[in-house]
């Protein structure tokens, strides 16, 4: 246990390097020179050298990185170049408030999914079965940008009950835990949440109905388990691979919300990721790539435990 | 429980025209299509038939362990409770306590994620009320019962660590955990090597002498059953076409089934010779022929036996002993 725990924690070195590899690589990958984003195209020919000198663009490409990877490993990702500031600080802003969302969302769909995947693989087959299943082929197709739109005109525009953007009252972009602000988590958390109810269930689905075929249920039928200490060993079984979807989803949520936090204007990653992009900013597009793909790292190396602590044959 | 196992005349399982029909939307399988037989507590009955003959599904049917779609139908008494009709909570308490199982494959009758141990615990403490540690006890006293080498390790071993015998001994010692006065086996030993397989059939033996459980034991193998059974019965498309004791149906089976049953198998007598296979495929249990189920591969079948299936027949001069063949000492004469 304790060797395949360091093992799996040593493999994330790699991995994350491989990720600061292609993140910095992204500047490089982007059509025409990084300093064409920031300096204008008429800047005399010697400013722009001097530039170049100055951000280190005149070096090899590998010390290039092997200098940024070094800032980096202190914690220093940049400065902004549209906000002029840390990117670092930047980030402090945005990640909780997209955390926010992605738990919400995750935890919302989960729940659902569970649910739903649970009855439809326990009554397999029956009218219950398809509801679930139709439930969750609309969750999975139906595009949540779309969706949020379709909510924001049901509930803020028509029924005026709930806030149609931002985070609080009057643009207010930090996070308090009070009514006016649970009250615009609502709408995005709804809206994220459709595509990972829709992959639980089905996954859960799948699972579980795959758990009642086998034999051992039969076998703890045959011992005399009632049917509810039967749900439990079905329930445990069908934790892991759970489990381990759910991470994921997360993980996507966390990276991939760029869509949703730009109809509902929510001050999270994605809006960050958004205008980063617009306003060639890469610095900040780097930075919050990067964090972006450590938590979703971290993410698998936490289901990967989760899962072997759960499933003794995950361990070898 | 205990009043049942003194009455030697009292039997411990009384089955009377089991019926089980699987209906599905398309099709409708006949599994088992009238059985009868009784046992005696300490009794070991081998149900005895090819892949498809119904021998499993009249084990399951004996707890009611059938999937939704099945239709029972008849009368199965268990220790003087009548399977078919006690409610879900009754069932649920006499399974395991009076009436246990023993599956055709340990590795997949185990859960995987609980360790063989906990398993073991959780039964004794679902139908008796005993401490944890009282539990953990008898659990230990029933793997060294099943001789399983270091058995303290072994209970907090998961199934996929255990090998395939152990797995099986694990399995007998989870059957035996609340000393049930039925067990049945549903082929223990087919999923093994044949070395362990003599080991498992022994160990079963030997502990169904100890305890004086009646068994019930499902196997397509001659050879297992005549080495541990008291009465055999010959199952065909769901009906038994032959029971009675042992020695009697090895010496001199009365059914044309049973007879190139028997000459199919390898014995010291058949060597240098060519086995007998007996012609033709078992019959399709959607559609099962309207007479006897054998005829159309039998090599004696007469206009009669296509008229209706041969009822049972109690064999002239011999106790307990049924055969359902016109031909077999009945109104029909050998041709």
């Amino acid at each position: 246990m304790l060797t395949y725990l360091i093992r799996r924690i040593l493999y994330v070195i790699p991995i994350c390097l491989g990720v600061t590899v292609l993140v910095f690589g992204l500047v490089h990958l982007a059509p025409g020179d990084p300093l064409s984003a920031v300096v204008p195209p008429d800047a005399p020919e010697e400013m722009v050298q001097e530039l170049r000198v100055a951000y280190g663009f005149d070096k090899p490409l590998p010390i290039q990185y092997a200098t940024w990877l070094g800032r980096v490993l202190t914690g220093d990702l940049g400065v902004s170049v549209a906000r002029g500031r840390e990117v670092t600080s930047e980030l402090a802003l945005a990640v909780p408030n997209t955390l926010i969302l992605a738990v919400g969302g995750t935890l919302l769909g989960f729940t659902l999914g569970a649910f739903f995947g649970g009855v439809a693989g326990y009554f397999q087959g029956r009218w219950i079965d398809k509801l679930a299943t139709g439930i969750a082929i609309t969750g999975v197709s139906v595009p949540h940008y779309w969706l949020g739109l379709v909510l924001v005109i049901i509930f803020s525009v028509e029924m005026n009950v709930l806030p149609a953007i931002g985070m609080g009252p009057n643009g207010s972009s930090t996070w308090v835990w009070d009514t006016e602000h649970m009250k615009h988590l609502v709408l995005p958390i709804i809206t994220l949440s459709v595509i990972p109810m829709g992959i639980i269930t089905r996954t859960v689905r799948a699972t579980v109905a795959e758990i009642l075929n086998q034999e051992f249920v039969q076998a703890l039928h045959a011992k005399g388990l009632l049917n509810h200490q039967v749900l439990m060993h079905v329930v445990t079984n069908a934790a892991p691979t759970t489990l381990a979807v759910m991470g994921i989803q997360l993980g996507y949520l966390l990276g991939g919300s760029i869509l949703v936090e730009t109809v509902f204007q929510w001050p999270g990653t994605g809006s960050l990721l958004n205008s980063a992009i617009f306003e060639r900013d890469i610095p900040l597009l780097q930075g919050t790539i990067l964090v972006l793909a450590m938590f979703f790292v971290f993410l698998n190396l936490l289901v990967d435990l989760v899962q072997s602590a759960i499933d003794p044959r995950m361990v070898r | 429980m205990s009043e049942l196992r003194t009455s030697a005349n009292q039997p411990i399982v009384d089955v009377r025209n089991l019926e089980v029909t699987f209906v599905s939307r398309d099709s409708t399988v006949n599994a088992v299509n009238g059985v009868n037989f009784t046992l005696q507590p300490g009794e070991v009955l081998c149900i005895l038939g090819e892949s498809g003959s119904g021998k499993s599904v009249t084990l399951r049917a004996l707890m009611r362990l059938l999937p939704r779609q099945a239709q029972i139908s008849g009368c199965v008494t268990v220790g003087g409770k009548d399977v078919l009709s006690l409610t879900e909570r009754k069932l649920a308490d006499l399974r395991g306590s009076e009436i246990a199982m023993i599956f055709q494959e340990p590795a997949v009758s185990f859960d995987p994620i609980y360790t063989v141990g906990r398993q073991i615990t959780e039964s004794i403490r679902r139908h008796e009320n005993v401490s944890g540690a009282e539990a953990q006890q008898r659990a230990l006293d029933l793997f060294e019962r099943v001789q399983i080498p270091s058995p303290e390790r072994r209970l907090r071993a998961f199934s996929h660590e255990l090998s395939g015998g152990m797995r099986q001994r694990a399995m007998i010692a989870l059957a035996l955990a609340c000393q049930p006065s039925v067990l049945l086996a549903d082929e223990p030993t087919t999923a093994l090597d044949a070395t362990v397989q003599i080991q498992i059939l022994l160990l079963l033996r030997e502990l169904q002498r100890e305890l004086g459980m009646a068994v019930i034991f499902v196997t397509h193998d001659v050879g297992v059953a005549v080495e541990i059974a008291d009465r055999i019965a010959v199952m065909y498309a769901g009906r038994f076409v032959e029971i009675g004791p042992t020695k009697k149906i090895i010496n001199s089976p009365q059914h044309p089934y049973t007879k190139g049953l028997l000459s199919s198998t390898v014995n010291s007598s058949s060597r240098g010779k060519r086995l007998k296979a007996i012609p033709g495929s078992p019959p399709d249990m959607t559609q099962l022929p309207i007479g006897c189920a054998f005829g159309p591969r039998c090599d004696h079948v007469h206009p009669a036996c296509r008229a209706q299936v041969p009822a049972e027949t109690q064999l002239a001069g011999v106790d307990d002993y049924m055969v359902r063949c016109l031909l077999a000492d009945g109104p029909l004469e050998l041709t």
